[in-house]
């Protein structure tokens, strides 16, 4: 059970919520579905029911995403979408987990178990007969934007690698997505931060949990993030950085896991929360110190840009933006859509695919009309909703930075 | 590990004040950081422009009462900035609106005369720049009014908004027009989105045709798109053959939000960054200079360097000044001496609650160049200044356009001396 302390701590931000409605005006879900009322009745109104165990709807908290918006926009400070959280792992707790939301929150068993077989796995996720199957025996709805094994895994290109082993020392958490169906991003990383003098190192690491928090399995998430900030604790104990492509799961890191999971106190999470950087975050510290180099090679194209929700969540703004501005020839055009609607794991599900691609809806009708032939964005799962919703490729921004490098 | 940036200019709130300095800084040349702990007041406000209402009493040519004024109120963000500095704040806004994201959609007015607008409950309320969608509700015409509540919009309450109307002596009556979105209630926003669909304005014009008279114009709450509100408000003056205006609502107000958007843009396109989420906790200083403020960012607290920093975060009701359990009150921040607190034994609040309460006019202490008086480097723009009582003067927005603009004036002015010697 969470610590019901930790639990007060967030509980008490609710009591700033002046109702004054700016993190409605932020929901991308609220927006497009009567199934969710909005942040605010279902955060800091619905929990002064909660928080006394008098009746609230119940149904209502599963249709948040998660995205984090709500938070991020309140002038207050309220915890809006981790006072969610909370709320949807209490309803989850009564109610149980479907033995969908289990399986699709592991990505590690799920790339273990199609990585050696990826050819076949690939085709089964493209036949439609398999996916209607899916829909009906899992709920996993047949057209959600599931991804292709890449049939090999970025940790074998890893030990295999020659490292120059000069250097200032960084280690790279990479994350699921790159391990199991991007190694290739894992490759370009690797080689822009080695290009930029820094000596890469690969620990051991497994998922940080994020999809197990998100679905409301926060014992199984803690185990997770604990394990994975265990095996990275003794590098940053040294001063040495963390820096991770997968933005949703460096948030996880550096804050989710400690106010959404109660590991405040937990002292590995708690030293690397305070080294882990989003790339395009560390990128642009370097830059501002004069350390970036900018030998970049003409790119002609036009590419969208799209902020992903939780890299927003780092409260950072855009660092993509001002790096892809560094690259001649590269015309850029922002994207101020919210949401492009996955929230990781939501929009795969039978009972909320439409609503995500509801939401992102706005979102793809802004690349159409960009003219951009290619979306950036940082996060893997919206990059495979932008490819579904726009039939246009999606890179993360260091794709195009190496592009640019010419490695 | 604490992250470090530098840029020239950093300011602090995303309201109407800050957004007006940033946009002004960087188009003046700046390298320009906004942070900001959530979205500011824009959301929230009716997206008027008042300058001056009341003094206490109704002011019809803001531009003639301004002298006036500030002789009578030497502390107020006008005095210090001077009347003459107020009009070009309002140009330049008006200029970005119009060359925002939104095609077409313009302001109108300006200190020569204060439009008489209904407010969400009817009342008639003074601004000087409204939006053009609100232009055609000025009380001055006697015009029959008709306003439109629509029952999914629970927040907006037409025959109260008309019964105040009348009472202002223009004849005005109540419709309610009954139209799916697909839910049993929606907020403003949500039909702002709506209305920019034009197959639903078709819908929503069949309706509400049949309930109009000849020769009255169509009073709706402020709903009237986001995306292309120009159009959409264009679009049902032709189908309906009349004039139609905005009320604004209760928030989430959809003409504030087309003010964040096109300030938003505006400091893009001038090349400024805007970081939301990072709430500023303290600042660092060599003596009088602030060299930067530490902003919360998750797992590490980043230090944005700068050489100006422009404070812009509202007063008591922003959180930018905070009053203790002890009675002593503070700015946020950087912990700067407030102007205008009643003295130990003095009332700080009056019974009256709309009358003149003695706490309203607290604020950051500047001088006359809007620099925090014990700062060399930190300027103040907004609610968080001292002197003026927004809500019982109709203000608000004037003063945070006028000293937006007039703080990042000051600052690109040394900025420019300082290149020059």
């Amino acid at each position: 059970m969470i610590d019901d302390l930790f639990h007060e701590r967030l509980r008490s931000s609710l009591d700033h919520c002046v109702k004054c409605t700016i993190c409605e005006t932020a929901c991308p879900v609220a927006n497009v579905t009567p199934l969710f009322p909005g942040p605010k009745y279902a955060g800091p109104q619905a929990e002064r029911f909660r928080a006394h165990g008098q009746p609230a709807d119940e149904s209502s908290v599963d249709y948040c995403s998660g995205c984090g918006l709500c938070t991020m926009s309140c002038p207050q400070g309220v915890k809006i979408a981790e006072l969610n959280a909370h709320a949807r792992y209490a309803v989850k707790q009564r109610k149980g987990v479907p033995l969908r939301d289990r399986l699709i929150a592991r990505p590690t068993v799920l790339g273990r178990l199609g990585t050696p077989v990826a050819p076949i796995a690939n085709a089964m996720l493209k036949a439609r007969p398999a996916r209607v199957l899916a829909e009906r025996v899992l709920g996993i709805h047949r057209d959600a934007p599931v991804p292709r094994f890449a049939g090999r895994r970025f940790r074998t290109w890893a030990r295999r690698r020659q490292a120059p082993g000069v250097g200032t020392k960084i280690v790279y958490f990479h994350g699921c997505g790159t391990e199991y169906y991007e190694p290739d991003v894992g490759e370009k990383v690797v080689a822009v931060l080695e290009h930029n003098g820094y000596s890469v190192e690969i620990p051991e690491q497994d998922c940080c949990g994020l999809p197990l928090q998100s679905n409301g399995l926060f014992e199984d998430a803690r185990k997770y993030v604990q394990r994975l900030a265990r095996a990275l604790a003794p590098h940053a104990r040294d001063g040495t950085l963390i820096v991770g492509n997968a933005t949703s799961c460096t948030l996880m890191l550096k804050r989710e896991a400690r106010e959404i999971l109660g590991l405040e106190d937990d002292p590995d999470l708690a030293l690397v929360s305070r080294q882990t950087y989003d790339i395009c975050e560390l990128l642009l510290e370097l830059h501002d110190r004069g350390q970036l180099r900018t030998d970049f090679e003409p790119v002609e194209e036009v590419v969208a840009y799209h902020a992903p929700c939780q890299q927003q969540g780092h409260w950072i703004g855009k660092p993509a933006l001002e790096l892809l501005a560094l690259v001649p020839g590269l015309d850029v055009r922002e994207l101020d859509a919210r949401c492009c609607g996955i929230a990781g794991t939501y929009g795969f599900k039978r009972e909320k695919y439409q609503i995500a691609m509801d939401a992102g809806a706005e979102l793809f009708n802004q690349v159409e009309a960009s003219g951009a032939r290619v979306v950036a964005c940082d996060s893997e799962t919206c990059r495979w909703q932008i490819e579904h919703g726009t039939r246009r490729p999606s890179v993360h921004p260091i794709e195009l930075l190496h592009q640019a490098y010419r490695l | 590990m604490t992250s470090s940036l530098h840029y020239d200019a950093v300011v602090v709130g995303v309201g109407v004040a800050g957004l007006t300095a940033a946009i002004r800084l960087a188009e003046g040349g700046a390298r320009v950081c906004v942070l900001a702990k959530g979205v500011g007041s824009t959301h929230l406000a009716p997206g008027t422009v008042d300058v001056l209402g009341y003094r206490p009493e109704r002011v019809e040519h803001p531009a003639a009462a301004l002298p006036e004024f500030v002789g009578a109120h030497p502390d107020h963000p006008y005095a210090l900035i001077g009347p003459d500095a107020i009009a070009p704040a309002l140009d330049r806004f008006a200029a970005l609106i119009e060359r925002g994201p939104q095609p077409g959609y313009r302001y109108t007015g300006g200190l020569d005369r204060n439009h008489l607008l209904p407010t969400a409950v009817g009342a008639i309320r003074p601004s000087a720049l409204v939006p053009e969608t609100m232009a055609a509700g000025d009380a001055r015409s006697s015009v029959p009014v008709c306003v439109v509540g629509m029952r999914v919009l629970r927040d907006f309450h037409a025959s109260l908004c008309a019964g105040n109307i009348r009472r202002a002596g223009i004849p005005a009556r109540a419709v309610e027009v009954e139209i799916d979105v697909g839910r049993v209630e929606a907020n403003s926003l949500g039909l702002a989105r709506r209305f920019d669909d034009e197959s639903f304005r078709a819908a929503f014009v069949g309706r509400l045709a049949l309930l109009l008279r000849p020769g009255e114009r169509v009073a709706l709450p402020a709903v009237l798109g986001l995306r292309d509100p120009h159009g959409a408000w264009s679009d049902l003056q032709r189908r309906l053959g009349r004039a139609v205006f905005e009320v604004p609502t209760l928030p989430p107000s959809a003409p504030g939000m087309r003010v964040y958007n096109a300030l938003v843009a505006a400091l893009r396109a001038a090349g400024g960054r805007l970081v939301l989420g990072a709430e500023v906790l303290d600042v660092e200083r060599e003596g009088d200079r602030v060299t930067g403020v530490r902003a919360h960012t998750s797992g590490h607290d980043t230090i944005y360097h700068a050489g100006w920093i422009v404070l812009a975060t509202g007063g008591f009701a922003s959180g930018g000044i905070e009053l203790g359990s002890d009675w002593a009150a503070s700015e946020t921040i950087l912990g700067l001496s407030l102007q205008g607190m009643p003295r130990p034994g003095e009332a700080r609040f009056t019974a009256d609650y709309f009358g003149h309460q003695p706490m309203a006019g607290v604020g950051v202490a500047v001088d006359s160049s809007l620099r925090a008086r014990e700062t060399e480097n930190v300027y103040v723009a907004g609610a968080a200044l001292p002197g003026a009582v927004p809500w019982r003067e109709g203000s608000g927005q004037g003063i945070a356009l006028a000293t937006g603009h007039f703080a990042a004036q000051a600052v690109l002015e040394r900025e420019g001396a300082a290149a020059t010697a």
